[in-house]
């Protein structure tokens, strides 16, 4: 899945999870890949399912190689999202991880 | 590399986006028990340098966070001493002055309210503390985000019943000097029995005198969270399968305060006090503790099993929530206030709910009669009678209750009072009409309780 050829930092700081959700069609993964590639991000696992009839892509990233500000990139997938018709949220990863274990 | 668990982000995202998880407040403590001088003035500067100093950043950061995690941090606020304390060695002590200092910092740096307006008379007055009272009205009307609060009675030192009588003066006047926002001035006013030291909640949050020089105390909300959980079980689960769920979902919003707390306060380089745990709701539909009670299988609020209802969620959100988080403490459990709640506005609305039953319902929940609009011809002595009713159930039974009553000048029972935002609307309920006039103005102290013989 690396996009880039350096592997960023893997510290829990860097991981967020980029959740893709929206009625499915032709060149959501493409677009958003594509973005993610140009603000040197890399995509470490993907996964995707349906619910409620919606398509959701859920991808693990490392942003240690990112060259804008978070809010800047979170803004920019924000947009891509409005481009592709689909709702994106970009959060850091720990907020997942603490939530569901003891 | 690592990897995900796609479930607990679909979860988590749904409690954020359909069921309004949110941090409910960051309240920053600052303590100003170096800020003691003998004139008014010099007091006041030097309160409003040290909110700037220490809070210059709160809500810069908290916004940070906010983006981080996609999660709303709903309001930023700051705790202060109480100013009756800070105060009294001035000569000629003017509280006033020194409200609309505090307002004008927490304008500067931006939090929503700013609390510690506050008096400790459990067991009597000082002088500075008669002049305090005597100014409530004033400061509340003559500020925007000034939060007042007094402490009235202890499961340890009985009621102060003088200071009951003065405190439904003081409601009565705050409402009256501002009839033209549907009396909001009283909404921003609460007194309590056995006040906490480390409440992020407003309007009574205060930082105590036993607090280090400057913290920062968490409040979390979820009612939403709990809500849905219980109406997607079946209709025949028993008790101990909701408990259980309660206490898995309290756990659930509870780790998400820690965390931002933990990292707000080390943003902020201060240490991180508490976290409440709490189930406070807002008028936004689908945030509202009434709703659990619907989903648990009342069919509103305030019908017959609605006291046990809310015991049961009290008890296991504190449950489920005190294994999240290393410090716990504040008013931790589930919030009953009317105007906050669109499920608690439509009971009364319906007639569901009356003040006598949210009476028997304050003897389980976290705190008490909370954000209720009653007529504004409502006389002083039955004010003080509700205070006083409300005052006796937190001393016996040692727990913390408060009275935020809002008596709408020019208005009656069957019309509404609108405040705005987090405060939302509140239809003027009725109350009982026969005299506790001779009863509350007989003054003194309520002797402190046995704390044996427990029956």
């Amino acid at each position: 899945m690396a996009q880039t050829k350096t592997k960023g930092n893997t510290d829990i700081e860097n991981q967020v999870i980029i959740t893709v959700a929206g009625k499915d069609k032709v060149g959501i993964v493409a677009g958003v890949s594509n973005c993610l590639a140009k603000h040197n991000v890399n995509i470490e696992d993907i996964k995707q399912t349906i619910m409620q009839d919606n398509f959701v892509m859920m991808m693990l990233c490392d942003i240690g190689n990112l060259k804008i500000t978070f809010k800047n990139f979170k803004d920019a997938m924000a947009l891509l999202g409005k481009e592709l018709g689909m709702e994106i949220w970009v959060q850091k990863k720990d907020i997942f991880d603490k939530m569901h274990t003891i | 590399m690592t990897t995900f668990n796609q479930q607990n982000i679909l979860e988590t995202i749904r409690m954020i986006k359909i069921h309004h998880l949110d941090i409910r407040t960051t309240t920053l403590a600052i303590s100003l028990r170096d800020c003691c001088t003998s004139d008014t003035k010099r007091t006041a500067n030097k309160i409003y340098d040290k909110i700037l100093k220490y809070a210059k950043n709160l809500v810069k950061y908290a916004n940070t966070l906010e983006d981080d995690y996609s999660i709303p941090i709903v309001n930023k606020r700051i705790a202060l001493t109480p100013i009756s304390l800070i105060g009294e060695s001035c000569d000629n002590v003017d509280y006033v002055y020194i409200a609309q200092m505090i307002d004008k910092a927490g304008k500067e740096v931006g939090v929503d309210f700013i609390g510690g307006f506050s008096a400790l008379v459990d067991k009597g007055f000082t002088k500075g503390d008669i002049r305090f009272f005597e100014q409530i009205p004033e400061a509340l009307a003559s500020t925007k985000k000034l939060c007042s609060s007094v402490n009235l009675g202890t499961s340890k030192a009985g009621i102060n019943m003088d200071a009951v009588l003065k405190t439904a003066d003081v409601i009565k006047k705050t409402a009256e000097l501002t009839k033209k926002e549907d009396s909001i001035g009283a909404a921003k006013f609460v007194c309590f029995c056995n006040a906490v030291t480390d409440n992020p909640f407003m309007a009574g949050a205060f930082c105590g005198i036993n607090e280090p020089e400057c913290s920062l105390n968490i409040g979390v909300s979820g009612p939403g969270v709990v809500a849905s959980a219980i109406d997607e079980l079946d209709k025949s689960a028993d008790f101990g399968t909701v408990a259980e769920l309660i206490k898995k979902m309290a756990f659930k919003i509870t780790v998400a305060g820690e965390l931002i707390g933990n990292k707000l306060a080390k943003k902020l380089n201060v240490p991180f006090g508490i976290i409440d745990l709490s189930l406070a709701p807002t008028p936004a539909k689908g945030d509202s503790v009434a709703e659990i009670f619907k989903a648990m299988g009342l069919e509103h609020a305030g019908a017959h099993g609605t006291t046990l209802a809310l015991a049961m969620l009290n008890d296991a959100v504190k449950k489920g929530g005190i294994m999240a988080s290393g410090f716990v403490g504040g008013l931790s459990g589930a919030f009953i206030p009317v105007s906050e709640d669109a499920g608690m506005i439509e009971a009364a609305r319906k007639g569901s709910l009356t003040i006598d039953k949210l009476e028997a319902m304050t003897s389980v929940c976290s705190v008490g009669l909370d954000m209720i609009a009653i007529a504004g011809d409502t006389p002083n002595s039955t004010i003080a009678g509700i205070i006083a009713d409300e005052m006796a159930i937190g001393m016996i039974n040692k727990k913390t209750t408060a009275v935020r009553i809002i008596p709408v000048i020019g208005k009656k029972v069957g019309e509404e009072a609108e405040f705005g935002g987090l405060l939302g609307t509140a239809p003027i309920m009725k109350v009982n009409p026969y005299s506790s006039e001779i009863f509350v103005k007989r003054g003194g102290r309520v002797p402190a309780p046995l704390h044996s013989l427990n029956n």
